[in-house]
């Protein structure tokens, strides 16, 4: 239980910390890295040269959320009707589908709940504790894959030092969550709604372009000239949502201690590096770990990692194969 | 933010004091943060403290705060809906923001769907048949009978499954009605640019058509009483003035849901009769 513990506590904004504890064989593995030092750097060479290439995961990733995001506008305009409404709300082949944080939103606000939203929430409940909880972020979330090209901009941007990055007490975000769900509770209003870029952008994809996205395109100038996927990083309670329904989801990246050369270049591309302080050197407790609750499933590690040492895992299944 | 000064007393560590000012400002930003992420959504305030007139939602909306409170923003309804009359709020309606409304000029709702598509759709009863109970139904919002759909009349279930009104039609410009003129209307109800669709039973039983692809030829015109949906919403009636003139008149009665048509196919620019979104009937 206390890896669960930990996992949430880094969810709602603790800094990771150097653990207490090894295990025998993750104690042994820290203790031959020590050692051999010239082995070490040839087979770091090694595994550099014969690395894979591509961004594989980052292809599958788009491609889905792209057709994801599709399959509501074509529902629409083809008057298809397969997946139905916007992404906080709709029906897949006429199951109510229903987003998690928008259904808490509007549960607080109204304080009244039909079977329906029970029956929609209760369905997204179930598909992301199978399927990673944040990965609805990085596979689905309209504003993500945006947020992602701005990601781009600002890292150019700040290689060439014209911007740097300011980063922000990730607390922030749980303050935000509760002050959210309190305020809906409060004045019976969905507060957030008004300001969500997942919902703005979902409804602009299938019902139009409006005033709203304006705001859309402040928070973007806002990650690329100030903060680092701003956003998704310290703001969006959406994020926090997911996060809890997948902390307990099989569906993880698994860290392998044995394959690990330290080098870093996961929390590089990572958008939620704090869950990758165990790949740092002598930071791992255990030969077998995974990146916890605030990990989006995006895959971005997994990519470029050189030596496969981060990797897609279904816990239980894996073994089962 | 880089080139502040150095504090007054000389640094006994200059590396640890350097690191705690770092904190102290990200603390700061941090703070800035969460108050502009707080502080910009209650800006959806400033429409409905300001008043804005109300926007007619589509049938079955519950209570303007209550509709606001329990709307999902999906959209839903949109989709189902055969004429298009229900659009999404905007930014600029605040909390209204992804919230259907309809604005009865430019497409009323007609209710060529029948069964009260929007209302079916909706996951999560912002739209609904039967309000839950803790809700209070205001005096006058309540339809007294179940409104009779002129579609349906012979059907077995010819009545709309809706308890309340969202509206009452209101002759807010006696002088622009045609009928009080004594004119009658020949042509298209709103010209031939117009892109509104009305269900006419008597062409399609089914489908709605373009109003402007129904052109009307009556000697005095009554285009918001022939094209009501609903049984014994609106009539011509005689009308002895001050003036002691005898006109007809539009008169509205207690079955008025408040689609809105009557505003869509009145032909004078403004229209003469209007639907006051929320309006009770007995209301003045």
């Amino acid at each position: 239980m206390s890896k669960y513990s930990e996992s949430l506590a880094i969810l709602l904004g603790r800094e990771p910390r150097k653990p207490e504890k090894f295990s025998e064989s993750a104690q042994k593995i820290h203790e031959l890295k020590r050692v051999e030092k010239v082995d070490w750097v040839a087979q770091k060479e090694h595994a550099r040269a014969h690395r894979a290439q591509g961004q594989p995961w980052r292809n599958r990733r788009w491609a889905f959320l792209i057709a994801i995001n599709l399959l509501f506008v074509v529902s629409f305009w083809l008057d298809i009707q397969i997946l139905e409404g916007a992404l906080t709300a709709s029906r897949l082949l006429g199951f109510h589908m229903i987003d998690v944080n928008s259904a808490l939103q509007v549960m607080l606000a109204h304080k009244h709940i039909i079977n329906n939203l029970i029956i929609g929430t209760g369905t997204v409940v179930v598909l992301w504790l199978l399927f990673g909880g944040r990965t609805f972020c990085s596979w689905v979330c309209p504003y993500h894959l945006v947020a992602e090209w701005a990601e781009k901009l600002h890292v150019y941007l700040a290689e060439k030092k014209i911007v740097t990055d300011h980063t922000f007490h990730r607390g922030v975000r749980t303050v935000l969550w509760i002050v959210f769900a309190a305020m809906a509770w409060i004045t019976g209003y969905t507060v957030f709604e008004t300001i969500s870029p997942t919902g703005i952008l979902s409804r602009a994809l299938i019902y139009g372009p409006g005033l709203a996205l304006g705001w859309v395109a402040l928070l973007l100038a806002f990650e690329i000239f100030y903060s680092r996927r701003g956003w998704c990083r310290y703001v969006c309670p959406i994020g926090l949502t997911y996060g809890f329904v997948g902390a307990f989801s099989p569906l993880r990246v698994k860290y392998d201690l044995n394959h690990c050369f330290h080098e870093g270049d996961c929390r590089k591309v990572c958008e939620v590096p704090h869950v990758l302080e165990i790949v740092k050197k002598g930071r791992a407790s255990a030969e077998i770990l995974d990146t916890g609750a605030d990990c989006t499933r995006c895959g971005a590690c997994v990519d470029v990692c050189p030596s496969g040492a981060l990797k897609f895992d279904v816990k239980g299944l894996t073994k089962l194969l | 933010m880089t080139s502040e000064n150095p504090p007054p007393v000389p640094p006994v560590h200059p590396a640890i004091n350097r690191k705690r000012l770092e904190e102290r400002r990200r603390f700061l930003r941090t703070a800035v943060l969460a108050a502009v992420a707080l502080g910009v959504p209650l800006l959806g305030f400033t429409p409905a403290a300001r008043g804005w007139t109300p926007l007619l939602r589509p049938p079955g909306a519950l209570d303007e705060h209550d509709f606001l409170a329990s709307c999902i923003k999906c959209g839903q309804c949109v989709q189902v809906c055969p004429v298009a009359a229900i659009k999404l709020g905007d930014i600029d309606h605040g909390f209204g923001i992804g919230v259907p409304y309809i604005d009865s000029r430019s497409q009323a709702c007609d209710f060529s769907c029948d069964a009260v598509q929007c209302i079916l759709a909706c996951p999560t009863g912002a739209l609904s048949y039967k309000k839950p109970l803790f809700l209070p139904v205001r005096k006058g919002a309540a339809v007294a009978n179940p409104p009779i759909l002129l579609a349906k009349e012979k059907d077995a279930e010819p009545t709309l499954n809706l308890k309340e009104r969202t509206g009452l039609a209101v002759l807010v410009r006696p002088d622009a009605c045609l009928a009080r003129q004594g004119k009658g209307f020949k042509g298209a109800a709103r010209g031939s640019e117009f892109k509104g669709m009305l269900r006419f039973t008597a062409v399609d039983r089914w489908k709605p058509i373009p109003l402007s692809d129904h052109p009307f030829d009556v000697a005095l015109c009554d285009l918001c009483v022939r094209t009501c949906p609903i049984k014994g919403a609106i009539s011509l009636e005689e009308e002895v003035g001050n003036d002691g003139i005898k006109r007809k008149t539009p008169v509205v009665h207690e079955p008025c849901v408040g689609c809105g048509v009557c505003e869509m196919v009145c032909p004078p620019e403004p229209a003469a009769i209007v639907i006051e979104a929320r309006k009770t009937w007995g209301e003045a």
